[in-house]
């Protein structure tokens, strides 16, 4: 993985940002789905698909690819935009989100769109089967195999048990091919996680199970980019990475704000935006960056 | 009389017939399945040699993966490992894989098409003292209703082996239901084994007048409640129906055409299981008179495996018994 030089940084903050408006399109078209996580993952996404990952959009089923889970199925607008704004299909589909036919299922479903790793949704899944995919690399090609395992995980998700499970695992059998991170933003459907089941001290609760723990800041290039780089470089450990991220990230009035979770745009609380303009408002501050830069349709 | 072109044991009458485990079948077929092909996996929570994968994983250490008492685990990372191409066979007692971890089979084997084998222990009543707890009577149904999955409930020890190695080899995600105790042996090694086929065990000379569908450790009462009827005069034949899904229509549907009424035998809950199966068959092709042997409604308790079978009729009386109720029924 190459480092980062401030032109690729300003690169990705732009494809981060068109992700974002994409994700904001498509569940307006919809009607339904997640704001705030999608939009507070795009950096990370971005991170991934244009720099960190092995893959080719190509060819989606191409063998040495690394994998990537996503264990929380419900932030599923913001692979499907970064899948096509890599390529792996036209950016006119993502208009089919959540629509009867689609390849873009409300959650992804794997056999419906190649490179989607597993069908999730069900939360706290997914980390067990980063294990075991690691673990089959691993039988058959040893412990110094070059193959990524990326696991992404919500921070309310860890609620389930099935996730300790995995972590027990992953630790025992010192996976250090597996670099996992949490997108945490602290909200779930219905609150803030401290409210509803504290998960606090977060790191060290991984910690104590023999894994290497990074915290960052989940919109920082640089720090996504070297935080994965560490966790390559960490040996008999797999690596868990708690970014720190803002929920509804570039929409100012989705920000932080765990009513954001589950609706969309028009859908959603409208004591700063009324219900019938939170798409437009949405869209335009995301293409002015928030008033920074005149939108070409002013 | 018995169907000697399957090759059966015929000394399953006999007061020391031979007696084996179900599960042990199990175990050793784990290892010729994995002596054959390399990618077979064998993943266990903490009850290797309960559940017979000790000989596997004494045979091929690397590939074994000990999970801990951990069954939801156990067959999510189980469907980690078959999506990079591995065979994964899980094992655990049937209450606790597919009992605990239903939704989790669900939605990342059945929903995602991953060939992973979920192998249930120590299922059905005649677990014995352990009590009602331990006593799957219930995972029939949670396995049956799943698309993409297939469910095998092997006769005996022998069937339990081929079985084990038939499955190596498909596709399709699999539950193989395992019995504790030790059960007759009906089958030999010459008998033909295959998913997806029902199989006649025991047929009168003339024109049956019940037909018994049996599956699983009770398929031994069965043929012997048959045999005693064939001594009174009485014409019962019997099959043997291993694989509960897919499920054998046309054997099904023939049997009900030849004999009329049928009995369905099971080691489960009459709700939801294979005597269910049956029924559904039946009542949309060729509806006849049918009884339902198995467990009415009720959770199990301790005791000797006879002890349990006669309380919750399952005996050879109680078979005896239906086929004479749905005779009357005719």
């Amino acid at each position: 993985m190459q480092s980062l030089n401030d032109e690729k940084i300003k690169w990705l903050t732009e494809k981060a940002n068109e992700i974002r408006q994409s994700i904001i399109e498509m569940l307006i078209e919809a009607g339904s789905g997640h704001s705030a996580g999608p939009l507070g993952m795009a950096d990370i996404f971005t991170a991934l698909f244009f720099h960190i990952m092995k893959h080719d959009p190509t060819n989606p089923l191409w063998a040495e690819r690394d994998r990537l889970i996503l264990s929380n199925g419900h932030i599923c607008p913001v692979l499907y935009a970064t899948m096509a704004h890599s390529g792996y299909f036209p950016l006119e589909e993502l208009k089919t989100l959540r629509k009867f036919g689609s390849r873009l299922q409300g959650h992804p479903h794997r056999e419906y769109l190649p490179f989607i790793e597993t069908s999730s949704g069900p939360l706290g899944l997914g980390l067990s089967q980063t294990v075991g995919m690691c673990l089959a690399d691993r039988i058959d090609h040893g412990k110094y195999s070059n193959k990524q395992f990326y696991c992404l995980l919500s921070d309310g998700e860890l609620e389930e048990g099935n996730t300790w499970e995995g972590v027990m695992l992953g630790g025992k059998e010192r996976l250090q091919n597996i670099t996992a991170i949490i997108d945490r933003n602290n909200i779930q459907i219905e609150g803030y996680t401290e409210d509803i089941m504290p998960l606090e001290p977060l790191a060290d609760k991984w910690k104590a199970f023999n894994w290497h723990v990074q915290m960052i800041d989940g919109h920082n290039f640089d720090q996504i980019v070297g935080a994965v780089g560490e966790a390559q470089a960490v040996f008999d450990k797999p690596s868990i990475i708690i970014a720190n991220t803002i929920p509804g990230k570039g929409v100012s009035f989705m920000e932080r704000r765990w009513q954001w979770h589950g609706n969309p745009p028009g859908k959603g609380p409208e004591d700063v935006v009324p219900k019938e303009r939170q798409g437009k408002e949405a869209i335009k501050e995301l293409r002015t960056l928030g008033g920074k830069i005149k939108s070409e349709h002013e | 009389m018995l169907n000697t072109n399957l090759k059966l044991n015929t000394k399953m009458f006999d007061a020391d017939m031979e007696q084996v485990p179900i599960r042990k079948g199990f175990g050793e077929g784990l290892v010729i399945a994995a002596d054959r092909d390399k990618n077979v996996i064998g993943l266990c929570a903490d009850l290797t040699e309960s559940t017979q994968m000790h000989f596997f994983a004494k045979k091929y250490p690397e590939r074994f993966v000990q999970v801990g008492v951990a069954e939801q685990n156990l067959v999510t990372v189980a469907s980690g490992m078959a999506a990079m191409g591995k065979i994964p066979f899980t094992s655990s007692y049937a209450m606790f894989s597919p009992g605990r971890n239903w939704e989790q089979i669900r939605t990342t084997i059945c929903y995602n098409d991953r060939k992973v084998v979920i192998v249930g222990s120590h299922a059905g009543i005649s677990v014995g003292p352990d009590g009602g707890t331990h006593q799957a009577i219930e995972d029939i149904a949670l396995m049956r209703v799943l698309p993409n999955m297939t469910v095998i409930s092997p006769c005996d020890a022998i069937e339990a082996k081929k079985a084990t190695i038939a499955i190596a080899k498909t596709k399709e995600p699999t539950y193989i239901r395992l019995a504790r105790e030790k059960t007759p042996i009906i089958t030999s090694e010459d008998t033909p084994f295959e998913i997806g086929k029902a199989q006649v065990f025991f047929a009168p000379p003339m024109t049956p007048q019940v037909g018994i569908v049996a599956t699983g450790a009770l398929v031994h009462k069965a043929i012997v409640a048959a045999q005693n009827f064939a001594e009174k005069g009485i014409s019962v034949k019997v099959l043997n129906i291993s694989s509960i899904r897919p499920l054998d229509f046309e054997a099904i549907i023939n049997l009900a055409k030849e004999a009329g009424a049928i009995v369905s035998v099971e080691e489960h809950q009459i709700v939801g299981g294979f005597g269910s199966a049956v029924a559904e068959v039946l009542v949309q092709n060729y509806p006849v008179p049918m009884e339902l042997i198995g467990v009415h409604d009720k959770f199990g308790q301790s005791g000797t495996p006879d002890e349990l079978l006669e309380h919750y009729h399952m005996g050879i009386s109680h078979i005896e018994k239906a086929v004479e109720k749905v005779l009357g029924r005719k």
